[in-house]
């Protein structure tokens, strides 16, 4: 009666390859410092954390649901939208052009958050 | 599991709905000439004989759920529907107030419905958020239950006189929003409900709760206001709603609202916990909190009688 919750398997980061070495190279060229990493957002308890995230342009910003309930993480004017996030998926999408996009939930719209891109 | 407790018996109405709050599975609805009122599923079947219309309401199901609150969402389904196929005077029809799904997958919505199927009961369903997360939001949902119906699936039909509407709150929310009927299903509302009396009884039952209950934490519906304006000159009005997996009630001059238990996991009390969603309680508590509603139709009265029944003693 009792199961045990049965293992998922890893959920799919979509990153082209490409575009994130490029990214790294043109990182390198243009400050010889490291280049910058994903950044994430963690879903947890209904909630973006952290609520405002400010990353540089050409960077990809990962959200992990930590949640029991699914969550859908979607623009607010419907630019982009997940694929429903059950517990442990991440959904992951590379912002580029400076300014602030500002995204919720879906299914649970009173759940926002920003990413603020720098140029 | 045990039925409900003896002593939920012979107490007031308002008494007998306060117990119900920590005894339900589901709530079996009677409606009373006008005004609901909830019964203990079970032991009120005969309640419902006495009134010769009852229906049952089931909700946020959840089936694909497998977490610790309740690692099989699909047993517990069973066994709100085993409690209904028992009742000795059959309901009219079953409605489901949505969250059948936990993801939207298909197989989730089939093996739902071979639950459900179990018993040979005619069933009415809105869509919680839940049955709308697949790729194409809805489609799943739609070509299961969306025969007949407008939109995203909301409409209205006639039983033994009374007018039943549901409706869709889940669909196309807006940011920083809370549950969202929107503009075109409240047209629809006002021309559906423009032919009746003022003494039809009316209900109406829809995923996320018509009235705010708790806004921090989702739990209402944006423009359910404008719903209820149009639902106000009628004479009994009864409200019924899920999504928050507890049972919580209010009457307001003709209307009275309620909200019914999950068959599948708790969910914590309005504020009382960090964030909403699965409330894992020790498992021989679990059955005590997941439940079912019936609702009674009495001819001349003006309430229902709503009874809600856990699937097991607290």
């Amino acid at each position: 009666m009792m199961i045990g919750i049965s293992g998922r398997s890893p959920s799919r980061v979509r990153r082209p390859a490409g575009v994130a070495l490029a990214a790294v190279v043109a990182g390198f060229m243009a400050t010889g410092a490291a280049a910058a990493a994903d950044m994430s957002v963690k879903i947890a308890n209904f909630t973006f954390d952290p609520p405002t995230l400010t990353v540089p342009a050409g960077i990809t910003v990962i959200w992990t649901n930590d949640d029991d309930i699914p969550h859908v993480v979607a623009e607010k004017d419907g630019k982009f939208r997940s694929k429903a996030l059950d517990t442990g998926d991440t959904f992951s999408r590379q912002f580029t052009v400076a300014g602030t996009v500002e995204y919720y939930c879906a299914i649970h719209p009173h759940m926002t958050g920003k990413i603020v891109v720098t140029p | 599991m045990s039925k409900r407790e003896d002593d939920e018996r012979g107490v007031s109405r308002r008494g007998a709905l306060e117990c119900m709050v920590w005894a339900g599975t589901g709530v079996l609805w009677t409606l009373s000439g006008g005004i609901p009122k909830s019964l203990g599923l079970l032991g009120d079947a005969e309640a419902a004989e006495a009134t010769g219309f009852s229906f049952l309401q089931i909700s946020d199901s959840h089936i694909g759920f497998n977490k610790p609150a309740n690692p099989n969402a699909l047993a517990t389904l069973q066994e709100a529907i085993g409690k209904v196929g028992a009742l000795s005077s059959p309901p009219a029809f079953m409605i489901h107030t949505g969250d059948i799904t936990h993801l939207s997958k298909p197989d989730e919505f089939d093996n739902a419905a071979g639950v459900i199927g179990g018993v040979k009961l005619a069933l009415h369903t809105v869509p919680g958020e839940h049955d709308f997360v697949d790729e194409v939001p809805g489609q799943q949902y739609l070509a299961r239950y969306g025969k007949g119906t407008k939109g995203a699936g909301w409409y209205s039909f006639d039983d033994h006189g009374v007018h039943f509407v549901g409706l869709v709150n889940v669909v196309d929310l807006k940011a920083g929003g809370l549950g969202r009927l929107g503009a075109d299903q409240l047209a629809w509302l006002a021309d559906d409900l423009g032919g009746k009396s003022d003494s039809t009884p009316v209900v109406v039952f829809a995923h996320i709760p018509l009235w705010t209950i708790y806004a921090d934490w989702g739990w209402g519906t944006d423009d359910g206001t404008e719903a209820l304006k149009l639902l106000k000159r009628f004479g009994s009005v009864t409200v019924l709603n899920g999504h928050i997996h507890q049972i919580v009630q209010k009457v307001e001059g003709n209307m009275t609202f309620h909200t019914a238990r999950s068959t599948a996991f708790p969910q914590p009390a309005p504020g009382t916990a960090p964030a909403p969603g699965p409330m894992t309680v020790p498992a021989e508590k679990l059955r005590t909190l997941l439940g079912i509603t019936g609702v009674a139709v009495k001819v001349g009265e003006r309430a229902l009688a709503i009874t809600d029944t856990a699937l097991a003693s607290a």
